[in-house]
Parts: structure tokens; sequence; C-alpha cells
């Protein structure tokens, strides 16, 4: 079985942002990039389905050099092969998935695994718009993939609840958290990931659709009060929730 | 000229996120002058058509499909775009639930349309619509414009009020042909925790943390939630320890929620956790440590032991709404 893992390179959960000087984009100074959380999911979902079925997984990610270290991470935590599509352009989701189908139409896999969303843009979009460039179909936030031959039964999040949902090989995977618990990179895979080459082209993605024309942080929250330190507090707490918050 | 607003329902229920959906739709296309169309698709779902009107809608149309009872994701990209075409749409709108999440991205391409997922205002300036959506997990806001002439957006849930009006739609039905092949990925089962809103729906939550010691102490934030008819939400910690299910985590990992009141309880307010839930109307939080970085983003603190505190102010809520 072929796998094939798009993975993109994001600032850390830490990271406090700060609009930068065009105001359109983040200031970069200082932040630390990772690998994004659902993508190490997507990863990990690859790795045990060639524990599996055998074949190999492969991960692709677009963007810039920096986008090596994600790439890095994951053959140190076992992937196969990695694939740097160059490009070092803001893009849209659209755009991003353009380039990516690009390169997966050629690869042909069996199956292709994404996060459900990048933790940069939230965007959500990448994935399923891959899946229907490729004419292929797709489950959204899955949190449990059965593959018996070419069927595969999915268990996907849905709001309050599951739906078990059934579709056919070769297909895209969106993962969300609760599909598996992701490996860390061992020792002796980030040793080995130093010396595994990573294969670079160029990308050719489309232009964007949705362009960004300003960024700006939210509006501060106004720091509230301390009503109290027990459970004599407790009256004034219902007070303000129903006089002033209108909430109760 | 119309705006096109694709309508979810469950168990033959409209959901609020998609009358909220219809409401922002109407207010759109009033400022384009253009027509707000309501798109509800499934089977046997004509009678929820008329619930559409009051919402905003001028015109509804309805896909009844005895193919279409189950959810299939092909399939129902496919009706929505064949209206949006027939309607010569401008904009699409869809609820950013999971289901409009899965949608829209299949809608969009097939419309050559650029997507704007998880919107929180859309507004008309000079003829044009410029979308406001958070990203980073709503450390920022960005606005945003769709340079495709057909745009397509999700509107993230409890955010744009369903106001009710007096409305009258004209209802229509549209037929779709389908192929076999529309329905290679389809829904088999469908299981829905019945008492308890979802977090991403709730108008209340009430969320605990690490400082709730263990997983059956939960109870106790329950019983709280249950006066309330609210959700239960849980930080990350207690998620990867195991003592509540993944679906309720808040967060930059988990989901970002928008209600009107949020009820912290134990949680520290770790920069993660906060993205996901700051945007909350009102904030309460109960917390032992009074430096707790979730005091910070609070609208009422107390500093206090959630044991000591939870229990008497799920007593003295029953006595205040008679329950
Ligand atoms: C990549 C990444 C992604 C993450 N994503 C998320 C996410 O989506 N959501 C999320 O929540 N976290 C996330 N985190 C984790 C986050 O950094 C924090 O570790 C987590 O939120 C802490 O959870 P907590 O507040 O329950 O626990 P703690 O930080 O341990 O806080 C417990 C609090 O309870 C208080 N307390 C203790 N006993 C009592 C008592 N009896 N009464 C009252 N108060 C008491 C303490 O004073 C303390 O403030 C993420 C971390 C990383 C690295
Ligand atoms: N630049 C990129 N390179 C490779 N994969 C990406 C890239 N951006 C997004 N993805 C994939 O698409 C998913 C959804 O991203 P998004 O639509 O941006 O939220 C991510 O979880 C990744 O799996």
């Amino acid at each position: 079985m072929k796998v094939a893992v798009c993975i993109n390179h994001v600032p850390d959960t830490e990271t406090k942002i700060k609009v930068g000087s065009d105001n359109k984009s983040i200031d970069r100074t200082g932040v630390n990039f990772m690998m994004s959380p659902y993508d190490e999911i997507a990863v990990e979902e690859a790795l045990r389905m060639r524990d599996k079925f055998k074949g190999e997984v492969v991960v692709l990610s677009l963007g810039g050099e920096k986008h090596k270290e994600t790439l890095r991470k994951a053959l140190a935590m076992g992937v196969d092969k990695a694939v740097l599509l160059k490009d070092e352009a803001e893009r849209d989701s659209f755009a991003v998935a353009t380039g990516l189908a690009a390169e997966l139409r050629a690869l042909a896999p069996d199956v292709i695994l994404f996060g459900k969303q990048s933790i940069d843009f939230d965007d959500a979009q990448v994935g399923t718009c891959v899946a229907e460039m490729l004419g292929i179909p797709s489950v959204g936030v899955v949190v449990k993939i059965d593959i018996q031959d070419k069927t595969v039964v999915c268990q996907r999040e849905i709001e309050g609840g599951h739906e078990t949902v059934q579709t056919v090989l070769p297909a895209v995977f969106l993962a969300q958290k609760g599909l598996n618990e992701p490996r860390y990179p061992s020792l002796k895979g980030i040793m080995a990931a130093k010396s595994k080459p990573i294969e670079e082209k160029p990308a050719a993605p489309a232009e964007s659709r949705v362009i960004t024309v300003a960024m700006r942080k939210p509006p501060a929250k106004a720091t509230g009060k301390i009503i109290g330190t027990d459970k004599t507090a407790v009256p004034e707490l219902l007070r303000l929730l129903h006089d002033e918050a209108k909430v109760i | 000229m119309a705006i096109l607003a694709f309508v979810e329902h469950r168990d033959g229920k409209i959901k609020k996120s998609s009358f909220e959906t219809v409401r922002a739709a109407r207010t759109v296309a009033d400022a384009l002058k253009a027509e707000c169309c309501a798109l509800v698709i499934g089977s046997g779902i004509s009678s929820l058509a008329k619930e559409l009107g009051p919402y905003g809608a001028s015109r509804v149309l309805v896909v009844d499909d005895p193919a279409l009872a189950a959810h299939a994701n092909l399939a129902f990209a496919k009706a929505i775009a064949t209206v949006a075409v027939q309607q010569k749409a401008q904009a699409v709108f869809l609820p950013a639930s999971q289901m409009g999440k899965d949608l829209a991205p299949r809608v969009a391409l097939k419309l050559q349309a650029g997507l704007a997922s998880d919107c929180v205002g859309i507004n008309v300036e000079n003829g044009d619509l410029v979308a406001t959506r958070p990203v980073y997990a709503g450390k920022a806001l960005v606005d945003v414009r769709v340079t495709t002439p057909v745009k397509v957006f999700t509107l993230r849930p409890n955010v744009f009020t369903a106001t009710q009006g007096s409305g009258d739609a004209s209802i229509e039905t549209v037929s779709v042909t389908f192929d076999p092949a529309d329905f290679v990925t389809a829904v088999t089962d469908v299981k829905v925790a019945t008492g308890r809103p979802d977090v991403t729906e709730a108008d209340i939550i009430v969320s605990g943390g690490r400082g709730m010691k263990g997983p059956e102490h939960f109870a106790l934030l329950e019983a709280l939630a249950d006066v309330l008819g609210a959700a239960v939400g849980a930080s990350r910690a207690v998620v990867d320890a195991g003592w509540r299910p993944h679906d309720e985590q808040v967060g930059q990992t988990g989901k970002t929620v928008s209600p009107t009141l949020y009820v912290a309880c134990g949680i520290s307010g770790a920069v993660q956790h906060i993205a996901g839930m700051s945007s909350s109307k009102y904030i309460v939080a109960i917390n032992k440590d009074k430096d707790a970085p979730i005091f910070q983003i609070a609208d009422y603190g107390i500093v206090g032991d959630v044991f000591d505190i939870v229990p008497e102010l799920t007593v003295q809520l029953k006595q205040a709404l008679g329950k």
C-alpha cells in the first residue's frame, strides 16, 4: 500500500501572535515553528497502515526551505520518503491544494492523509480540495479508519456524536484528535533522519482565490473582577449573571 | 442574483446554526439587492421548508430524494453546486459545522469559487464582500476578500444572530440527477449522544480542568451543566489523562467555542486553552490560584476551591431557576 501524508509547518501553539508591519501577516521574529498537531496524527496513522499492510509512506510539504524541519521530524518518526514542494510565497488553501494535487496525481497513492486543519489559518480546506481535484472520495474529521481490502469504514466526528462512513480507496482522510496517539521520534530515528535525503521540487500552485486585506488582534478583554474567595460569593455571581450578563 | 444558504437538519429538525446562516445571507442579500434563497436537501424534508421564511429566505429550494436519506458528501456537494448555478448565486453560505466544512471545499471548486472558512463577520463594502475570520485559533483576526466571481463562505456557529421575523417564502422543488458514483461515500450509521448539547453549539459551557482532581468529580460539573442546559467542556490536560472524551476538548487543538457563558472550573488558562474560548461573551473562572492566567480574561472570578463553590452554585441556581 502506498500512503501519502501532507504536512504543514506552523507557529508553535505557545506563540503569542504579533501582527507584522504590513498589517496583513504575523511578525515571525522569535516565533518557533512545528509540525501542525493534526498532521502528526496523520503521520502516525500512515505509519500504522504501513505496519499492517506493508508498502511505503511518503510525506509532502509545500512551502519554503523551513518546511524541511517538519519533513525531517516525519522522517524521524519513521516515514520512508519526504518531498519538499518548494514555494516561498504565502498562498491560500486552494492554491496550496493545487500544488499538492499535481504531485499526488503523479504519485497515485492508495491513501492520502491530511490533518483536519492547519493550526495557522485554521482553514480546514486543503484535504477536501485535493480530493475534489483528484476526483476521489474524502472523509473528514476521522477518529477511526478501518481498511478492509478496497472498502473503508470510518468513524467521523459530528456535533454531539459520530457517524459511520463507508467509502472506497483511493481516498483522502482528514485526521482528528482521537484517531491515535502520535509517537515521539526515537533518538535512533532522529539520528537516522539527519542523513535521509529530502527530495526537492519546485511547486507550481495556482493563484490564490482568497486574499488577506488586513490582520489585527481581537479586541482585548477588559480585566474582570474577583468577586470572592469562597462559596459566600455565589449569590453575587448569580446576581451579576442575571443583572449584568443577562445569561440566566 | 442570489445568495444561497445551505440548510442543515438532523432528526427532522433544522439546526440553529442554519437559521443563523439564512439570516446572515438575508442581511448580505439586502445590501447587494439580491435575493436570499435557502436550500434544503434530504429525504422527506419538504415540511422543513416553511420554517425558513421567518429567518429571511424569500425562496426555499428543496431537493427531496429518497437517495439522500443518509449524508453522502459527493451527492450533497453536487446538489448544492447545481442549484447555485441554476439560481445564478453570487455567493453560497454554509454553516461551519462538520457537515458544512465537509461540503464547502467541494462546492467551491465546482463553482470555481474561492472559499473563506469559519467567518465571524461578512460585510458589504462598495458592492464587494469582506469577511472577517479568526486565525491562529483566535489569537488574531483577518479581513479577507474572495477574488472569484462566485464566492463561498462558511459561518461559525453561535456568532451570527438568528433573528426571526414575519417573512414568508415561496417553496420550490428542484430535482437533481445523481449517478451511483455520487454515493461511494455514504453515512451508514449515526450515533448522537442525547442529553447535553455539543460544545460548539451550546449557549453555555461548564468546563473542567486538572483542578477537578479526577474523572469522578466531573459529576459536579455535569450537575451544574444540567441545571443550565449547558454542554460540558474540558482542558486538554484532562482529555489526555483520559478523564473526558476528545470531543469535549476546548482549545487550539480542540474545539473553538463562542458561547454566551463559559464557566472554567479548575482550569489554569494556558494560551492554547484561552485561544479556543476567549471569544465567549462572558467568562466565569473558579480557581484556587489567584495568579492563574484564566483570571486575566474572566469577567467574574472566584479565587477558591471548586469543591466548595461548584456544588453551592448548582444548589442556588436550582432554586433561582425554580428547578
Ligand atoms: C501543541 C499543544 C496543544 C495544546 N492544545 C490545548 C488545547 O487545545 N486545549 C487545552 O486546554 N490545552 C492545550 N494544551 C495544553 C496546555 O498547554 C495546558 O497544559 C492545559 O491547558 C492545562 O490544563 P489545565 O488547566 O486543566 O491544568 P493545569 O494547568 O494543571 O491547571 C489546573 C488548575 O486547577 C487549579 N486548581 C487545582 N485544584 C483546585 C481546586 N480544588 N479548586 C480550584 N482550582 C484548583 C490550579 O490552581 C490550576 O490553575 C496544548 C499544549 C500543547 C503543547
Ligand atoms: N503547505 C502545506 N503543505 C502540505 N500540506 C499542507 C499544507 N497546508 C496544509 N496542508 C495539509 O492540509 C491540512 C489542512 O490545512 P488547512 O486547510 O490549511 O487548514 C493540514 O492539516 C495539512 O495536512
